[in-house]
């Protein structure tokens, strides 16, 4: 399994902290995003939206690998300090 | 407190406020080779884009928050000698006037903890994942993310 996370504005506009995903067919986040939008068609808006992602708590880029076990998270762009 | 093994630095995400004498304290004390403490808080603003604010609400993304504080003091470390590091920073439900963020550096001479304390908070500003939600006449609104603090990051690399 794939565990998701949603944070801030994203999480709010989805409605949900987080999911699991079978790993299955997976391989890298543009994947995930497939996956998520397949499972939840209402969600796609949300992902055409500008986000970061991160894989295992380290900031990637979409093409980036993901494993089954891995923790992948999207957010909108920071805003601390 | 700091941990001499692991380069004397101290990060803490918390709901509690921080007491600056304290922390100045902190870097400072048993540390009698470094002549140099900057440091730098930020608190929350009245005003923003022409709105006034009344409190903001700081979320972040534990575990995360904590490595990418790291991984920023470690590129602060890889460009200038400098001795010890603390980062503090609240989340949760903060009122107008309360501080957010801390950050302080202590090097031998001046030069290095300026320069380090002002590249830790403009990568913390795009790097670390915190978001403030804005509460402003009773309404609440996430807050985008400014061009502006992307290219004052953006320029520690040229």
């Amino acid at each position: 399994m794939i565990k998701i996370l949603f944070f801030a504005a994203l999480r709010e506009q989805l409605g949900s902290e987080g999911t699991l995903l079978p790993s299955e067919n997976i391989s890298s986040v543009e994947q995930v995003i497939d996956a998520l939008i397949v499972k939840n068609p209402h969600w796609q808006v949300a992902f055409k939206s500008s986000l970061l992602c991160a894989v295992n708590q380290e900031m990637v880029n979409k093409s980036h690998s993901v494993n089954t076990g891995d923790e992948v998270a999207f957010f909108p762009p920071v805003t601390g300090g | 407190m700091y941990n001499q093994e692991k380069l004397m630095v101290k990060i803490s995400i918390q709901e509690a406020d921080f007491n600056l004498s304290e922390e100045v304290n902190l870097l400072e004390k048993l540390n009698n080779e470094d002549g140099a403490v900057v440091t730098f808080s930020g608190r929350v603003r009245n005003v923003n884009l022409d709105k006034s604010v009344s409190g903001l609400f700081l979320e972040h993304y534990p575990g995360m928050t904590e490595k990418s504080l790291e991984k920023i003091i470690e590129q602060a470390k890889q460009q200038w000698t400098i001795g010890r590091v603390t980062i503090i920073h609240r989340i949760g439900q903060l009122l107008v006037g309360d501080q957010i963020v801390f950050v302080g550096v202590t090097s031998k001479h001046r030069k290095e903890a300026f320069a380090a304390c002002e590249f830790i908070m403009d990568y913390l500003k795009v790097e670390a994942p915190f978001w403030k939600k804005e509460l402003s006449d009773g309404e609440e609104s996430w807050l985008d993310a400014k061009q502006s603090d992307k290219d004052k990051a953006k320029n520690w690399q040229s």
